[in-house]
């Protein structure tokens, strides 16, 4: 699993990594494991939980970059991308997980991010559509997609983008056929599909090449 | 969506403790299905405990079959090699599930946790005995086209589970292992975790309020080995099942030795047949045997104005569910 909220399966560091607020919440549980009959009980010393309520600090990294807003717990990663840190790259199409606009790679992987909270997703590795390419560097399958004109409106292009890349990199993209099935998950209004399609295979025909 | 307040925890014991404090809590996991039903405010809960952190994760192999954490992703399972290997119709079961994003975000405890996509559930303009019991059920004479066939009563034909990881679970007699509020743990075979309707359709599953499913173990068999899940849908992907099937048979020198017949989308929760079971047991690995099976399977189907459908689709997935495993 990786979808840890912390950084680490292991670690009892608290999400905005700082020790001093553990300790702070943890002194209680802390100091009942101090007396003899609880020393041994490792799952006491590491046991954690911390409330978090209305307005509330949150750090995501995005792009590599470390971000701190001010959020309540409800809003969705989507929400937190467009409307607090203004990468509208990201589009909401359903908000229902249901088109894929939204996707984004969390610690590498896709997910929707409309049905994720902000603040599930502190201390990992967000990806939008906005850091793919390096510098003015497009990434191969943003290339692919203008070469094979793969899309009309535009509005779910990000989504299939970031779905596309995580496709390739997951070897879902082998043949015509597993590539449809392993990107069912992003709708295209236009229908553009044969285009997208021809677009994620040719970098994934490009990659197995090396 | 309401305002809540938000707990993250990475021990069992904690998140019990939480959830005992305040019963209107909730677990939240891969947060999928919770989030889309609050988007609409079909369910309220005040605080959310984020148990994605608990030590529930690990697939491996025990003396009681694979044993699956109940915090391992959709994606992992269905990829797993041990699960592809021995329960191809559970790896595959998965993979035919959702989208490849939320399989990479939803737990295996969650899944088995999914509600029903009944659209009179999911709109609270409309009575729903689920949703508000004793207020009555609109799909009985209404749009219930996509609606159950088997296990229905008058208060209610939605499929509590619409997913499809439980319908193979139930094939190969998967156990879940529960742990309660007091921090003890019991094990439940799947074939008992989920509740027909009745009068009673708000009542979905045998979980005690504040229990958390810690894993599901597979029984290792050869039925289970030699598997498929079929499903049939309204498009090729990215759908839920009209119609499935998950089945297994032990086939020797042409005679079935042992079968295992569980079906979706056609149940009000997934549909175990041990009539199918009996008929293919002992029997001929052939069409006319299969045939039969799936005729015995649905006997007991019981259509409403717009799914009569569901019984010829449901044979026939079945059918071909058993040709494809006898010539594997």
């Amino acid at each position: 699993m990786d979808n840890n909220f912390f950084d680490k399966p292991s670690s009892n560091q608290p999400s905005d990594g700082s020790r001093r607020s553990f300790m702070k919440q943890a002194g209680g549980i802390v100091g009942l494991a101090m007396a003899p009959p609880f020393v041994a009980q490792a799952e006491r010393l590491t046991a954690f939980s911390k409330t978090v309520a209305g307005v509330s600090p949150m750090q995501l990294k995005v792009n590599g970059t470390v971000r701190t807003i001010q959020a309540e717990p409800r809003v969705t990663l989507l929400d937190a991308l467009r409307e607090h840190l203004h990468l509208t790259g990201t589009k909401k199409g359903c908000d229902h997980g249901q088109c894929g606009a939204c996707t984004v790679h969390v610690n590498g992987r896709r997910i929707v991010s409309c049905l994720t909270l902000a603040i599930m997703n502190q201390g990992k590795e967000i990806t939008t559509i906005e850091g793919l390419a390096r510098g003015s560097e497009l990434h191969p399958l943003q290339e692919a997609f203008i070469k094979h004109d793969a899309f009309q409106c535009g509005y779910c292009t990000s989504g299939q983008i970031m779905s596309g890349v995580a496709c390739v990199q997951e070897g879902h993209a082998t043949t015509d056929n597993q590539c449809r099935e392993w990107m069912s998950g992003n709708i295209c209004r236009c229908g553009a599909y044969p285009n997208i399609l021809a677009a994620v295979r040719e970098v994934a025909g490009q990659q197995a090449k090396g | 969506m309401n305002n809540f307040t938000y707990t993250p925890t990475n021990s069992a014991k904690e998140a019990i403790r939480l959830r005992r404090e305040t019963p209107a809590a909730t677990y939240v996991a891969g947060a999928t299905t919770l989030l889309d039903m609050m988007k609409v405010n079909l369910v309220e809960y005040p605080q959310l405990i984020d148990i994605n952190a608990l030590p529930l994760t690990g697939i491996e192999q025990t003396t009681d079959g694979l044993r699956i954490g109940a915090l391992e992703r959709m994606s992992d399972v269905g990829e797993h090699r041990l699960v592809v290997a021995q329960y191809p119709a559970v790896s595959e079961s998965l993979l035919l599930a959702a989208s490849a994003q939320l399989r990479n975000m939803a737990s295996i405890g969650g899944n088995l946790l999914q509600r029903t996509r009944c659209g009179y559930f999911r709109d609270a303009a409309f009575p729903c005995n689920k949703r508000v019991p004793g207020s009555g059920c609109p799909a009985q004479h209404g749009d219930n086209h996509g609606l159950a066939i088997l296990g229905t009563s008058e208060a209610c034909i939605a499929q509590t589970y619409p997913g499809d990881l439980s319908v193979a679970l139930l094939a190969f007699d998967a156990v879940l292992t529960l742990e309660n509020a007091k921090g003890k743990q019991r094990r439940v075979p799947i074939t008992s975790f989920y509740v027909l309707p009745g009068q009673t359709p708000h009542q979905e599953n045998i979980l005690e309020p504040g229990e958390l499913i810690v894993a599901v173990t597979i029984p290792a068999a050869e039925h289970a080995r030699r598997s498929t899940y079929l499903k049939v849908r309204e498009r090729t992907s990215y759908a839920y099942a009209l119609a499935s099937a998950a089945v297994g048979l032990d086939v020797q020198a042409g005679t079935i030795r042992s079968a295992r017949v569980a079906l979706g989308g056609v149940g009000t929760i997934p549909w175990r047949s041990p009539e199918a079971e009996k008929i293919l047991t002992g029997a001929p690995a052939t069409d006319e045997t299969f045939r039969a099976a799936a005729t015995a399977a649905l006997r007991g189907a019981q259509p409403r104005e717009h799914n009569g459908y569901k019984v010829q689709l449901a044979q026939n997935t079945l059918v071909r569910a058993l040709q494809k495993v006898a010539t594997t």
